[in-house]
């Protein structure tokens, strides 16, 4: 390793190929799941975040090909179920989607083909993280990136469930749950996200949160003056704002953009887990992480038993109460069989 | 219900919360422990970085392709390919196609010997290049002999070959097409064409 | 593209007719959206369907497949009607003020001369007076009603909005509201941009088409412009390189043309070739042919190409017919009449109409040779897939041999983009197996077949023997030795003209471009529009300075762009009569008084006073033509013709079909259905998650876009009880294919001649190779016939009927 890279501006810049340090450590941790006695940062980084202007979008699904190229992930080749829309919904192996709607103004009957791409939203306030029981294993750094770190998920599912925009997804073969990580490892060299880096006709751009939202009021400057009104930025309060935004042209309508959320808000269901609930549960987890531990610890660690599994969700069912797992279970679509 | 807990999520979980003086007494240390941000190390370092453009469309997008390896030096694999921002087209934009261009490189179906298909067989077997390309220069010379037209009916020596037919590949160099270009109007092949037409 | 992709940033309102430009250029259209963010310009979109392009634009406007010279016609109507002309440019950059010969005259839907035996026309009287001085004869001041501009005038009067909207189906509302738009680039200092691509050309008119939209761009003075120009989106990586460097049965290098056996020696050939001005001072440049040809033939043939025989011109192929186009070749080889074929990188079992036909027509050869990175349907053509591939295999008695080659990623050498730059690109990865270069394949073939002439003697040997062949290893040549060659070098000394003590470029250094070039045998160019890409100071095409100093997105040393790194073709006509700048805050070139400066390389002798010498310099005339005398073959305007294969008949001559004049084999008559039994139209297109027929052997572009489909409208969906994803069939005379179903808002049926008229989508990708779904071509139902001048099929208009299926057995 040589230098330390520099936080990333933008997502214009050739990757470098020589080792450098990572920008982004543990002293950059702001909030980290089940972690109580987070020790406190050691500098601020500026929030970052990336400007989807979906009135520059074209719905080419470059930034699908980039994030899959970039992260090595391996969606199904599945089949056309009378849409663009492919694969069917995120997955853990798709990180962001475009979605189509095919819009007609009411007043005026013009179709608008509105196509927003879809991913995390990597929250300033994440639900994901707030339901996530296992300690660490959903982060939050403080230039606002929201990352899994798949090595501590336990595949419990709760994030999914706490996410106001059912982003994460479970993978039913590796057992973890998966969403878009900004490209915290592009990050942490300098580099702004793949997809932003590829978007043709660059309607996805990184930056500072500060320079995004000032590029975003110029769009909207734009967009009024060729007729869309109430053309606005989203970057939704419920959550805190979000460290990945868009560029509505259609500005009071953020429904038809493929159902985004007008007003998103973490689930009451996910604030109260706060309380007892989680901690019970996490303890529970916990006694039989130690217990699997000390009968195999060296063998074959990333196999789960099937005795495992079936006591892990004994103990968290007999906790939590099963109402509240179906719940989480029906979130869930890979579990529902519609991943 | 199925909630799945793998064993590395436990040994991980265990370490950073709850369990973790279990853990330090079966010789984990509290480095590992204390970990909160693992990022993914970044893929590219030390590959070497080499200028191309894009094979697709004719905007002709400028991409930097990194491999393991220098191919001038020695055996070189294709790890990514992303788009080059110096160039003045794309600015280091790619398409869904340009961004998975690794995929085209290195896909499953990428021919790696010569094939041939018997007439009337129903697959195909391995022949040698220089098989190959003998049994086509025979079949060339062969066909040409017999079907060249040499003289139209008023003498006029037009040295017309019409009984064999060339596409060139409108993704090969310019190099490539004026060797291609040479040796097919050099035969005498009429029918020569590329995808202009398409 | 007369311009480049950088600069369409430049451009006031752009128009995508005829093509898809975010959905098969999306980084070349970024320059667009580039242009509405920073310029605030407009972006119109024409097409059947509310593509990708559209949900980006400003409007939108739906047209019938096929009927764009009805819409462009009555877009210049509307311009002359309205005075939307920028006069000085018509005038004097246009062959408006010539006058044409009496007998020319249009009525019926045909132009004068017209023999249905032949099909095709006397085209003796689409010319120009010629005066006692030898020039064409013009009036000024366009009020001559034989001249040019009052013979268009004429000729589009009948195409009011009222008539555009019975046969496009574009609302007459819209239309006005597109020309209102239009209209407001007729100011000098504005400027349009058309982009377009296989939307216009895959049509039996296809040429004319484009055609329209020059004329349309030169009443409003846009070509030559920062920001304007006819921008054909080119395809493939380097089918500009392909066709630049004749890879095609009717051309030689750099647009020199094949001899045809009517030109009986050198003289004959070059006797129409001396394309004198037409009008006093002009430059008419290709006066030089002479020079660019006799390098060429040097390049050729090296030391045997000699004055006394002609530079070797017998040795070359003579065409007895117009083109040896792949829809003859497979015509011909449906006959019996070919044996060998190679297809070099080229998928024509999927790329060409009619597959049912193309099938028959491999089945009949005795060798196919395929040369590819990838597995392809044709070196597959003979192997069963059930629905898909449905051959009796053991019948075929074809032999295929499939020779691996390289891609991209394993090979140097240089592409040429669609705005004419040649971009060196360098290897970054072992090729897998035995695949090898295709240089290397080719010289393996050629020296074989050689060796085998050299051993055996045969027919006509000479050209084999003579092809000049000076590689360091010439069973290997590199893209280097290749390149230098393409450039041209001196042979001997060459000597000024003017003064012959003066040394030009001395023997054996690569000579600077192509203005060295001579006819006297001392310089040798394998094709002279490249001569400059590889000189004295280098590899000019590996140049990587991207500035742009201008601001105007002309990169001059980026790259090298022919002719002479020119960027902005025509770009004398950016300027008026005095050399001023049309719009001085987009100065392309200007004249200085004496000399021509500026941004770009000027298209014009760089002295050349600007009251004395016309822009379009390749052009007798001096002018560029609103009126194209003979040099197309179905017409000197274009004027409405409908598709072969169509819902409507034609409303100036129902008893004309299709283009009068394009090429039909009689074989395929039979295969051509009525709206009767095929009411709907159907049309063929790109998607942008795949590349033609490659990326279906991707696993990510496969993900994105999985399994062919078609769209239509909700309405047709409901009318033949066809469900959203669920499988139908679509089927005509020639083939019948099986999709899942995209019903969709984007498509709706258009109202013409009061009647609705069904639009059915089929878009490329699919076939039975690779890892996505297995699925068919369009090139199932295309029809087998080409565009009247240039032979490109009508793949983009054809009838078909649809219902709901059931997925096909593989």
């Amino acid at each position: 390793m040589t230098d330390t890279a520099p936080p990333p501006t933008t997502a214009v810049s050739n990757p470098p190929v020589e080792p450098l340090s990572p920008n982004l450590g543990d002293g950059d941790v702001v909030l980290a799941s089940a972690t109580p006695n987070l020790p406190p940062p050691t500098r601020q980084l500026d929030p970052v975040a990336k400007l989807i202007d979906i009135s520059k979008c074209i719905g080419c699904k470059a930034c699908q090909s980039a994030c899959i190229e970039w992260n090595d992930t391996h969606p199904e080749i599945g089949v056309n179920f009378g849409s663009y829309e492919n694969p069917h919904d995120l997955t853990s192996e798709m990180y962001t989607l475009m979605r189509f709607n095919e819009y007609e103004d009411p007043d005026t009957g013009n179709l608008d083909w509105l196509i927003r791409k879809d991913g995390c939203m990597h929250c300033e306030d994440p639900g994901c993280l707030k339901a996530c029981p296992s300690p660490g294993a959903i982060v939050k750094y403080s230039n606002g990136i929201v990352d899994f770190i798949h090595d501590k998920c336990i595949g419990c599912g709760y994030c999914i469930s706490g996410c106001p925009f059912d982003i994460p997804r479970m993978s039913p073969t590796r057992h973890v749950v998966s969403k878009c990580t900004l490209c915290s490892d592009r990050v942490s060299v300098g580099q702004g996200p793949a997809c932003a880096k590829a978007c043709p006709t660059q309607a996805i751009v990184f930056g500072t949160k500060t320079d995004m939202i000032a590029h975003a009021e110029e769009r909207i400057v734009d967009l009024n003056a060729r007729g869309y009104e109430h053309a606005a930025l989203y970057d939704p309060e419920g959550v805190g704002g979000t460290h990945v935004m868009y560029v509505l042209p259609i500005g009071d309508k953020p429904e038809e953009y493929s159902g985004l959320p007008a007003d998103p808000k973490i689930s009451a269901v996910v604030e109260g887990w706060k309380g007892p609930a989680k901690t019970v549960g996490l303890a529970a987890i916990g006694l039989a992480a130690v217990g699997a531990a000390l009968h195999s610890i060296f063998a074959k660690p990333n196999e789960v038993s099937e005795h495992d599994r079936v006591e892990a969700g004994r103990m968290v069912d007999d906790i939590l109460g099963p109402e509240e797992t179906a719940e989480l279970a029906v979130s869930n679509p890979d579990e529902t069989g519609q991943g | 219900m199925n909630i799945d807990l793998s064993r590395r999520s436990f040994l991980k979980l265990a370490g950073a919360g709850v369990a973790a003086t279990t853990l330090g007494s079966m010789g984990f240390g509290e480095a590992e422990a204390q970990e909160l941000a693992l990022i993914r190390p970044f893929k590219l370092a030390t590959l070497t970085e080499i200028r191309n453009t894009c094979p697709y469309c004719s905007v002709a997008c400028g991409i930097i392709m990194y491999s393991k390896g220098d191919v001038r030096k020695e055996q070189a694999e294709l790890i990514h390919v992303e788009g080059d921002v110096d160039h003045p087209t794309n600015r280091g934009t790619l398409c869904p196609k340009g961004a998975a261009l690794k995929d085209f490189v290195r896909s499953e179906t990428r021919l790696s010997q010569p094939m041939i298909r018997r007439p009337g067989a129903d697959k195909m077997e391995p022949i040698s290049w220089d098989d190959a390309l003998d049994r086509i220069a025979r079949a060339m010379k062969d066909d040409r002999d017999e079907n060249l037209v040499q003289f139209n009916e008023a003498g006029v020596p037009v040295n017309r070959w019409t009984t064999a037919g060339f596409l060139a590949a409108s993704a090969t160099t310019n190099e490539t097409a004026w060797a291609t270009f040479k040796a097919v109007k050099g035969m005498g092949i009429a029918g020569f064409d590329n995808q202009a037409r398409v | 593209m007369t311009n480049s992709w950088t600069d369409i940033k430049n451009a006031d309102l752009v128009i995508v007719m005829g093509g898809n430009a975010a959905e098969a250029h999306p980084c070349g259209f970024k320059w667009v959206t580039e242009a509405k963010a920073h310029r605030g310009a407009k972006l119109i979109v024409v097409d059947p369907r509310y593509n990708r392009t559209a949900a980006v634009s400003d409007y939108y406007a739906p047209i019938r497949p096929g009927t764009d010279i009805a819409w462009l016609m009555g877009m210049i109507r509307w311009m002359i009607e309205n005075d939307k002309v920028h006069w000085e440019y018509v005038r004097n950059f246009t062959n408006a003020a010539f006058i044409v010969k009496d007998g020319f005259g249009w009525s019926d839907g045909l132009f004068s001369g017209y023999d249905p035996e032949k099909r095709d026309y006397d085209r003796s009287t689409w010319d120009y007076v010629i005066g006692a001085d030898g020039y064409a004869e013009v009036d000024m001041t366009l009020e001559n009603p034989r001249c040019v501009w009052q013979l268009l005038k004429q000729h589009v009067d009948v195409y009011t909005p009222e008539f555009v909207e019975n046969i496009t189906g574009t609302p007459a509302d819209k239309f006005l509201h597109i020309a209102e738009m239009i209209g407001e680039t007729a100011a000098p200092d504005k400027t349009m941009t058309s982009m377009y691509a296989l939307g216009w050309t895959q049509h039996s008119k296809g040429s004319q088409n484009i055609r329209g939209m020059a004329m349309l761009q030169l009443i409003l003075g846009n070509i030559g412009m920062a920001g304007g120009g006819m921008n054909a989106l080119r395809g493939h990586s380097n089918i500009q390189g392909l066709t630049d460097m004749g890879l095609m049965s009717n051309l030689l290098t750099g647009y020199l043309s094949m001899p045809t056996e009517a030109e009986v020696d050198y003289a004959t050939y070059m006797s129409t070739r001396n394309f004198k001005p037409l009008r006093p001072g002009q430059t008419s440049y290709w006066q030089n042919y002479s020079k660019f040809m006799v390098s060429f033939m040097k390049a050729m043939y090296g030391d045997a190409a000699q004055a006394e025989n002609d530079w070797g011109y017998h040795w070359l192929p003579k065409l007895d017919v117009p083109n040896y186009d792949v829809l003859r070749m497979f015509e011909l080889m449906n006959d019996g009449h070919v044996n060998l074929y190679f297809c070099q990188g080229f998928n024509p079992l999927m790329a060409f109409p009619n597959r049912g036909k193309l099938t028959s027509a491999l089945s009949k050869l005795k060798l196919l040779v395929t040369i590819d990175p990838l597995e392809t349907e044709t070196a597959r053509f003979w192997e069963n897939h059930g629905e898909y591939n449905d051959v009796d295999t053991a019948s075929i008695q074809t032999e295929v041999i499939q020779l691996p080659s390289t891609c991209f990623a394993e090979d140097d050498g240089s592409l040429t983009n669609s705005g004419r730059w040649l971009q060196w690109h360098w290897k970054a990865c072992t090729p897998p197996g035995e695949a090898k270069l295709d240089t290397w394949i080719m010289a393996q073939i050629f020296t074989r077949v050689r060796e085998l002439y050299r051993k055996e003697g045969g027919s006509v040997p000479e050209p084999i023997l003579n092809l000049s062949w000076d590689y360091a290893d010439e069973g290997d040549p590199t893209p280097d030795e290749l390149a230098r060659e393409v450039n041209g070098r001196a042979l001997s000394t060459v000597y000024d003209t003017a003064d012959t003590s003066k040394v030009v470029v001395e023997a054996g250094k690569q000579v600077l471009n192509f203005t060295q070039l001579r006819d006297d045998g001392s310089t040798m160019c394998g094709c002279w529009i490249y001569s400059g890409c590889w000189n004295e100071d280098g590899n000019n095409m590996a140049r990587r300075d991207n500035e742009d100093p201008s601001g105007l997105g002309v990169y001059p040393n980026w790259t090298w762009s022919w002719p002479v790194n020119r960027r902005t073709l025509y770009n004398r006509a950016s300027c008026d009569m005095e050399g001023k700048p049309w719009d001085p805050t987009r100065m392309v070139i200007e004249w200085n008084g004496e000399k021509w400066v500026g941004n770009d390389v000027p298209d014009i002798s760089p002295t050349a006073r600007p009251q004395d010498v016309g822009p379009f310099i390749m052009n007798p005339e001096g002018t560029s033509r609103l009126f194209s005398r003979g040099m197309m073959r179905d017409g000197p305007f274009p004027t409405h013709m409908e598709p072969f294969e169509s819902p409507m008949q034609n409303v100036f001559n129902a008893e004309m079909r299709g283009n009068p004049v394009a090429r039909v084999f009689e074989a395929d008559v039979a295969d051509l259905g009525t709206s009767d039994e095929f009411p709907y139209v159907g049309t063929s297109y790109r998607l942008t998650e795949h590349f033609h027929y490659w990326t279906k052997h991707n696993r990510v572009n496969s993900v994105l876009q999985p399994q062919f489909f078609v769209e239509i409208s909700v309405e047709l969906a409901e009318e033949k009880g066809i469900s959203n994803g669920g499988w139908v069939r679509v089927w005509n005379k020639r083939g019948s294919v099986k999709a899942k179903a995209v019903v969709t808002k984007r498509i709706k049926p258009l109202i013409c001649d009061g009647k609705p008229v069904h639009v059915v989508g089929v878009p490329l990708h699919w076939g039975f190779t690779g890892v996505a779904k297995k699925g068919y071509g369009p090139n199932s139902l295309t029809v087998f016939i080409g565009d009247a001048n240039i032979e490109t099929p009508e793949s983009k208009a054809f009838l078909v009927n649809i219902e709901a299926s059931e997925e096909p057995v593989a």
